[in-house]
């Protein structure tokens, strides 16, 4: 209504022929922040998921074994008796705050690295370079499988197994990008004004190249998850009896047969979490490509 | 070209030296007595004096880089050490293996290749049709699917509700078509969501209007422009893949129990056989630098405006 009333002056008449784009525009940006706030809504509720399970996800029951679903256990109990969906409840805080972690650690350090080789360049970048480089050519999970396999089992060791390779991305983003924003006229004036190296890295590189490396690290979120639980699930991440969607789906798995529920229940909800992230991932990259 | 494919092969050297050093790194670091894990694996009367000649014979009391080379050049002749547990030489098991995961990457590659690349075709054409939007859903799902969640659905619908396959696959095609199966459908969906976007931006380029304006059929414009020009970030994406790959045939290579290096790499993790472990990452490693000097060899085919510097 707003609209046809304003056409009608004729001030506003090039603002309708750009309407059609804008309206686009708009609506890429909706749906980028309806998908933040669920993901945010998600992030919140896994925190406090342990706080409200309707059984105790640890406690076994011999004489409850593999039921199926039904109205006291929704997903139905494990081989220990055990409930399923108390623990996929549970499991929501490990799996999803272990791959939030991982992105944030490998974030911060591969921007650190890829700001510092982009800025000074020189041999330490020639060095560092040529380690991604090689580190990029490697297949990830096969080095991940070998490392979290010789350091032995555990959350901290699949999170550095995967690590190992996962910094190199954020370095060469940050790095292509110091390397196109330290060229530019006012960096050079904010050296002529006298402003330390480490100024003008925090004050003028960074927030300038945290916007992309954002875009990277969301679209990273899924692709971690899928390594986290696939190390786990082969017995190389959280072992059991911790809730982890993973290591539940390995535990599960002799049982396929007689309580497949035991393995799908927690296989789903690392779908809809890699689906909901990468969603959001993408979402905020079309809104950051389209500016 | 023949210029290119020299100075991108001479630049391999530092590459797998590299990758050498940080394999042998991976063994130097594990925790534990090598001599005696050898020795327990072997079931052996652990005395100190057996263990110092153990140690003495595997070379363990040499400096740090005597010991690399001396791997280095066993493996240049083709000898990749022995196992813990049997004490048999790796690389006869390591090339069985080998062969097995080769079959299954290939199998599942090409099924996702001849599949995805007309489905992403076919939905860039028809952009927001009814079947666009069915298909661009299931290859959202399958992008974001854990490989082991399709490896044990299959299992659950193919070998258990309907007794179609065999549980342990016996290494035979009966038991290859699973676990290609599992593998091929996230990348297809990765190639199918990769060829939509790439045919989307071509079509948009003016040469097909152009095309459209001389009267071309369709079909030529699609197959023999369009597609041929987005072919370049489609190998991308397939040499890419070729990575998710070879990890995840690892998983799903245990789940299928198919005898390829997956299943190797982690029967010897679970019995501390570290030199396997070792000769299996060099090898998958290595593999992998090939496909990528391969890929980059393939763009200046495909494409030959890229610079070749």
């Amino acid at each position: 209504m707003a609209a046809t009333a304003t056409v009608k002056n004729g001030a506003a008449k090039p603002a309708k022929q750009l309407s059609k784009k804008q309206l686009k525009k708009l609506k890429m940006k909706r749906k980028a922040i309806i998908l933040g706030i669920i993901v945010l809504v998600v992030l919140i509720l896994s925190f406090f998921a342990p706080y409200f399970v309707p059984n105790d996800p640890y406690a076994s029951n011999p004489t409850m074994m593999k039921q199926p679903p039904s109205a006291q256990f929704w997903f139905g109990t494990d081989h220990l008796g055990r409930c399923v969906f108390s623990r996929v409840l549970a499991g929501a805080r490990t799996s999803i705050f272990a791959t939030l972690v991982l992105v944030i650690i490998s974030f911060i350090i591969g921007t650190a690295i890829g700001i510092i080789c982009g800025y000074y360049g020189g041999a330490v970048d020639n060095i560092l370079m040529r380690i991604t480089d090689i580190l990029l050519s490697l297949p990830q999970m096969v080095l991940a499988i070998a490392v979290a396999g010789i350091l032995g089992g555990s959350l901290t060791n699949a999170l550095i197994a995967i690590g190992v390779t996962s910094w190199t991305s954020y370095a060469r983003l940050a790095r292509s990008h110091t390397m196109r924003i330290k060229n530019l006229p006012y960096i050079n004036s904010c050296r002529l004004t006298g402003s330390s190296d480490i100024n003008i890295l925090f004050h003028h590189v960074l927030p300038n190249l945290i916007g992309p490396m954002l875009v990277n690290a969301t679209l990273e979120i899924g692709t971690t998850m899928l390594s986290i639980a696939g190390l786990s699930f082969l017995g190389l991440g959280v072992a059991p009896p911790a809730a982890e969607w993973g290591s539940m789906v390995s535990e599960g798995r002799p049982y396929l047969q007689l309580a497949p529920w035991t393995v799908f229940a927690p296989a789903v909800a690392i779908l809809i979490a890699v689906m909901l992230f990468n969603y959001f991932g993408e979402s905020v990259c079309d809104v950051a490509n389209d500016v | 070209m023949l210029k290119y494919v020299i100075k991108r092969i001479i630049n391999l050297i530092p590459v797998l030296i590299v990758l050498t050093l940080l394999v042998f790194l991976l063994m130097y670091l594990t925790p534990g007595d090598p001599a005696l894990l050898k020795l327990a694996s072997q079931g052996a009367n652990i005395t100190d004096e057996l263990l110092q000649m153990e140690r003495e014979a595997m070379g363990l009391n040499d400096p740090f880089f005597v010991r690399y080379f001396d791997w280095v050049f066993g493996i240049l002749h083709g000898d990749f050490g022995t196992s813990y547990i049997d004490g048999n030489p790796i690389l006869p098991k390591l090339m069985t293996a080998l062969g097995y995961t080769i079959k299954l990457a290939a199998a599942s590659t090409i099924v996702s290749v001849v599949v995805a690349i007309p489905i992403g075709v076919f939905t860039a054409v028809k952009k927001d049709s009814i079947p666009d939007n069915i298909i661009r859903i299931f290859t959202f799902i399958g992008n974001a699917m854990p490989n082991f969640l399709i490896s044990l659905l299959l299992m659950y619908l193919f070998c258990i509700k309907v007794n179609l396959f065999p549980v342990i696959s016996k290494g035979d095609f009966k038991g290859l078509i699973l676990p290609a199966a599992a593998l091929a459908i996230p990348m297809a969906s990765k190639f199918a969501r990769q060829t939509r976007a790439d045919v989307l931006a071509q079509l948009d380029e003016e040469y097909v209007i152009g095309m459209h304006a001389r009267g071309v059929k369709e079909r030529v414009i699609l197959y023999r422009n369009v597609l041929h020009n987005a072919l370049g970030s489609i190998v991308t994406v397939i040499s890419l893949q070729i990575r998710t790959l070879l990890g995840g045939s690892v998983v799903i290579e245990t789940i299928f129990r198919w005898p390829g290096v997956g299943s190797l790499i982690i029967d010897s993790i679970n019995g501390r056989d570290y030199p396997t472990v070792q000769g299996v990452v060099l090898i998958l490693a290595t593999i992998q630098v090939l496909i990528n000097l391969l890929t980059d060899i393939s763009y200046c085919i495909i494409d030959k405006r890229i610079e070749l510097e």
